[in-house]
């Protein structure tokens, strides 16, 4: 069987992912392109005698070096070869599109353009004749629709034929006399040079662009210097030709080719229809209402999320709790059991609880971003976290999404294209107080401020958002420094979301948290288990253990913070599998079952009131559950920001606590 | 009368006359069809008051004021 290689390309939104999966149904794998946070799709199908593995390239508008998404295609592209590039095109948008496809011709692809969402190209009165873009650009064109098969046929035998003999394009793209002249006068000095793999013609053009990789590639060479001055000399000349820099005098010639296709080739209204989307922003993204609606939908998105969510919950916690009483059954209790029981149901069923919300969270969003809504959010509530936090309208998203749960909260950074902005976002994700800490608030405001229980716990919440917004600004002008993401968004036409492609969105995502974050917890239960346990013949979680004798090491440490003794350590070190952990950690430790007023009394004897407020902040500041650093691991696909996120959401808890209970007992709190 | 695109009243158009400055940003923005003689509209503005929403070769884009401000239009 003889094998193609294709990997699909296009701007955003234009169908990709729908065509990826249908072309090949459930055989794909979800992973990260190497050393990026840029998710990476791959899978493979049979057609004819054909094995055709197919990669889904970012969308993007561009291959400059702007963001990691177009240098992960472009890089692609002028490694891997693919045999075929299926470019696909927005048919309702054809001119943006086609600045892509020929971006792509310059680079030397061999392409497919497949024109999608044919429907919307005629609803807008558009009519494209395929057969002259065909002629004009030397690309097969095929019509198809992503969300049915229409067209799959015809599209699969274009990709055949293109592999057996490549189009030839040479010479079809036409950027004028004056520029044509100058890059080839700059390819043939790149070609004396032998540079790279790239074609000699694409890095001449990249070269008048001032692209800094390219630049950089060109510099590390023996003659890098002559040629950059050979560059610089060019690029004078065409100022002073055409009055602009060469990267503007390459984008108005390619747009100039583009308008001379589009010219030939497509049939246009004379004006442009009002569209559906119009009306609707006229409403959803109007100055008074355009808030409320953004809050409204918010909240419904919570609600659904976590009330619809909370039945599902209990019924995996249900299962667990069951599984776990039947095997002790059935094993006796004896150190095997205990590993089954405590260790790995314990710590993974504590992590599976999570996906019944994390499923309908994605589900949510994907609804939210398939129908268009997602980028009008943040159209909206851009001003406000720039203003505040300097962050992105859409960062706005993942931080309300932590309060019920960090984790989906960081996975939705994905919505984020600005890698910054999205690690920025997961690192103060954290102190959104999630409502696994609630318990611990509820335990320990009811045992010390009877009176104000509801206030305490507000101002914790209030507490958390603070120190997020501080460290933020710290983090912007520290590691994330000179960073300052513009904030260009496209917004999308609004689209009826399709239930399939919300439930496969939902699925893949859904998917990598059971795998990814399930292994890693996986691990860690066990670790936190044997310790526990050790040394032989102790009672599990006692002050004997291993985990009590480094709760009664670490002690010391909290002191200071107003509670050094070892239970508030150890539910402390507990409490890293999962907040509310450390409510069943007191119950254990003090051996008086998990409700009732027997902790809180006990309590009493640990803390003051004043140390029971800094512990809460500590709870609330402190290293999030295993939970969020695995998925804090698996989304930036490395353990640099896990553990920093450990290592500073500790230093922070500490130092806040210590504010909070020195200050206070200045003050003369106690 | 040429003004800075971010001057611009909501429903204003015109055609893109110039687009200052240089860099990563700039290219991308051109590829987005930001360059001269484009037609132009400014839409609207967030109810906060930024960013703004452009219409552009037929789609609709949000920048900052911060980012329009370089580009010039003819207005109509
Ligand atoms: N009507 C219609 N909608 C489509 C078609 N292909 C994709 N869509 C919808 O367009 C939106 C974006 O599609 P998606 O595949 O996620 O785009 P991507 O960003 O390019 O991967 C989704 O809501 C799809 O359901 C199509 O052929 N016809």
């Amino acid at each position: 069987m003889e094998k193609i290689k294709i990997a699909l390309a296009g701007n955003p939104n234009v169908g990709k992912s729908t065509l990826f999966n249908q072309l090949t149904g459930m055989r794909q794998h979800v992973g990260n392109w190497p050393g990026k946070t840029v998710e990476k799709k791959e899978g493979a199908f049979r057609y004819g005698d054909y094995e055709i593995e197919v990669v889904d390239l970012p969308g993007n508008y561009s291959l400059s070096a702007y963001s990691i998404e177009e240098i992960v295609s472009r890089d692609y592209i002028v490694d891997e070869k693919p045999d075929v590039i299926v470019n696909v095109i927005d048919a309702a948008n054809l001119e943006r599109n086609l600045y892509l496809t020929v971006q792509m011709m310059e680079l030397g692809a061999n392409i497919v353009l497949a024109l999608n969402m044919n429907k919307f190209a005629s609803e807008k009165e558009l009519e494209i004749k395929s057969n002259t873009l065909y002629q004009l650009l030397g690309i097969p064109v095929v019509k198809i629709e992503a969300s049915d098969k229409t067209g799959r046929e015809d599209l699969l035998n274009a990709i055949v034929k293109v592999s057996k003999k490549p189009n030839d394009v040479s010479n079809r793209l036409n950027y004028g006399k004056e520029l044509s002249e100058h890059i080839q006068q700059l390819q043939e000095i790149v070609e004396e040079n032998t540079l790279s793999g790239a074609p000699s013609s694409w890095m001449a053009i990249k070269l008048l662009e001032n692209d800094k990789i390219i630049i950089e590639t060109v510099e590390k060479t023996l003659n890098g210097p002559n040629i950059l001055s050979d560059v610089k000399r060019i690029q004078k000349h065409l100022m002073e030709v055409f009055g602009e820099d060469a990267d503007e005098a390459l984008a108005d010639a390619r747009y100039g080719f583009i308008a001379g296709l589009i010219k030939e080739s497509v049939k246009k209204p004379k004006i442009d229809k009002i569209t559906r989307s119009e009306y609707i922003d006229r409403v959803v993204t109007n100055r008074y209402l355009g808030i409320p609606i953004f809050l409204l939908i918010m909240w419904l998105t919570f609600q659904i999320t976590f009330t619809v969510g909370a039945p599902f919950q209990e019924i995996v916690e249900t299962f667990f709790g069951w599984l776990g009483e039947t095997i002790a059954g059935i094993m006796g209790t004896n150190w095997f059991s205990s590993l089954i029981v405590d260790g790995i149901i314990g710590g993974v069923g504590g992590v599976l609880v999570f996906v019944p919300i994390i499923f309908l969270l994605f589900l949510m969003l994907s609804l939210l971003e398939d129908s268009g809504y997602l980028a009008r959010a943040a159209f909206v509530m851009d001003k406000f976290m720039h203003k505040i936090v300097g962050l992105h309208g859409k960062s706005f998203i993942p931080m309300i999404l932590g309060f019920g749960c960090c984790v989906p909260g960081i996975m939705a950074t994905r919505t984020l294209e600005n890698e910054k902005d999205r690690l920025l976002t997961m690192l103060i994700v954290p102190f959104m107080s999630c409502s696994a800490r609630l318990p611990v608030y509820a335990l320990f405001a009811a045992a010390f401020f009877t009176a104000y229980q509801g206030w305490v716990i507000f101002s914790i919440y209030i507490l958390g958002m603070i120190v997020a917004i501080l460290m933020a600004l710290i983090f912007k002008k520290t590691i994330f420094k000179g960073m300052s993401a513009p904030f260009v968004m496209e917004l999308p036409p609004y689209r009826r979301p399709t239930i399939k492609g919300a439930l496969i969105h939902t699925w893949e995502r859904g998917y990598l948290f059971i795998k990814k974050a399930g292994t890693i917890i996986f691990a860690l239960s066990v670790v936190i288990w044997v310790l526990s346990s050790l040394p032989m013949g102790v009672e599990y979680a006692s002050q004997a253990s291993v985990t009590g004798q480094l709760g009664t090491a670490i002690a010391p440490v909290f002191a200071p913070l107003g509670f050094g003794e070892w239970q508030p350590a150890v539910s402390l070190l507990f409490g890293v599998l999962a907040k509310e952990v450390v409510v069943s950690t007191f119950g254990t430790i003090y051996g008086v079952g998990e409700d009732g007023g027997g902790i809180m009394m006990a309590l009493h004897d640990t803390f003051s009131p004043l140390a029971a407020y800094s512990f809460m902040a500590f709870v609330l500041l402190y290293i999030p559950c295993f939970a969020t650093v695995a998925t804090i691991k698996r989304e930036t696909n490395s353990w640099k920001w896990p553990i920093f996120t450990i290592l500073y959401t500790t230093v922070v808890a500490w130092a806040v606590s210590f504010i909070i209970y020195q200050g206070g007992s200045l003050l003369g709190f106690a | 009368m040429i003004k800075k695109l971010n001057e611009l009243k909501a429903g204003q158009r015109g055609i893109i006359v110039s687009f200052k400055g240089k860099g990563d940003l700039k290219r991308y923005l051109m590829g987005m069809g930001f360059v001269k003689g484009a037609d132009i509209e400014l839409r609207r503005v967030a109810p906060l008051g930024d960013p703004v929403e452009i219409r552009i070769k037929g789609y609709s884009i949000s920048l900052r004021k911060e980012e329009a401000k370089n580009i010039e239009v003819n207005v109509k």
